[in-house]
């Protein structure tokens, strides 16, 4: 049985039941296909390895995405 | 191409740049980026929202990367420690593209730049391989120094962000085109097409705007109006005007050949 877990997703803070990965996380959020960019802790995580890194308890995401702006 | 822009190496025909905010929809917003033949756009970098729909369009849809430069900015950005996070996502999210827009304001209240925290955010951004141009005061001191940190263009504002204000400070601008051996773009503070026609006279090698065009009546008229306006005043620039002759008319018609006066 696995401890339940909360992480901050642009600033709101999300519970986990179980271990997920960046793109698990991404998919529970609706965002799974979609062009974001995350950062971890601070540090930016490449697309390539959202299905390897795994979240840990307290972990602060940042998702952005491009919008109209000047 | 004939009198191209070049910018961190890569050519460009229009000297019009555009920003992406505050238009109706994304349907005016494409329709206005059309118009002024604006080639590179500027966006900016948000949270996405939670729970959006699966299927609504984004602005990338509207505005294909495959066509348009993407130019993501900081704006809302107040220390150099945000800009250069900012500008890490982008490069993320647009998968390792290198040119981007920096902006580190100072006072929410007109957005001028903190120029300190804008040359400490541009000497990291350039060490790590963005090809940054920044937005800045219209001082050529510190335009020389945001050159000489390795910025690929400086873009002084010519009045306040959203002002519509216009040029403000040619003397200025023109003491920054004298010297740089960078492109230099106004950012910021045009608000017709005679704002931006002077800029480019005035000898600026683009211009960038949103509010003008997005924020007229006619969004996608004046979009057109700005894109003959910075060909116009670059097309002056390097005709290069007559002299200014003061307090001395000089006639255009010849000064013979007049009729004999009918009475003496």
């Amino acid at each position: 049985m696995t401890k339940m877990m909360t992480v901050t997703f642009n600033g709101e803070t999300q519970t986990l039941k179980c271990r997920l990965t960046v793109r698990d996380m991404l998919e529970r959020m609706g965002l799974a296909g979609k062009r974001v960019a995350v950062e971890r802790n601070g540090r930016v995580v490449p697309r390539a390895e959202h299905g390897d890194i795994l979240l840990f308890d307290g972990d602060r995401l940042e998702v952005i995405a491009a919008v109209g702006g000047g | 191409m004939s009198d191209p822009l070049i910018i961190a190496g890569k050519a460009y025909a229009s000297r019009l740049l555009v920003g992406t905010g505050k238009y109706r929809d994304f349907e005016e917003t494409r329709d206005a980026v059309e118009a002024s033949g604006a080639e590179i756009v500027t966006v900016a970098i948000r949270r996405t929202n939670i729970g959006q729909h699966a299927g609504e369009p984004s602005l990338l849809d509207y505005l294909p990367p495959s066509r348009y430069t993407y130019l993501p900015n900081t704006a809302g950005c107040y220390t150099a420690e945000d800009a250069v996070r900012t500008l890490r996502l982008a490069r993320e999210l647009l998968d390792g593209h290198a040119l981007v827009k920096l902006e580190v304001l100072g006072d929410p209240q007109n957005l001028y730049p903190n120029m300190p925290e804008t040359l400490k955010a541009a000497e990291t951004l350039v060490r790590e391989g963005f090809q940054v141009m920044v937005y800045c005061s219209d001082d050529p001191i510190q335009a020389r120094m945001l050159e000489d940190i390795g910025c690929a263009a400086v873009m002084p504002l010519a009045s306040i962000i959203g002002s519509g204000m216009g040029i403000l400070n040619p003397w200025n601008l023109r003491l920054i085109i004298d010297k740089a051996r960078v492109p230099v773009l106004v950012d910021a503070g045009v608000g017709t097409a005679s704002d931006a026609a002077i800029a480019m006279e005035l000898g600026c090698d683009a211009v960038l705007m949103n509010s003008a065009i997005s924020h007229a009546r006619k969004p996608v008229l004046m979009a057109s109006a700005m894109k003959k306006a910075v060909a116009a005043g670059r097309e002056a620039y390097l005709a290069g005007r007559m002299p200014r002759k003061l307090y001395t008319a000089e006639p255009s018609s010849p000064a013979e050949g007049l009729l004999a006066a009918l009475a003496a």
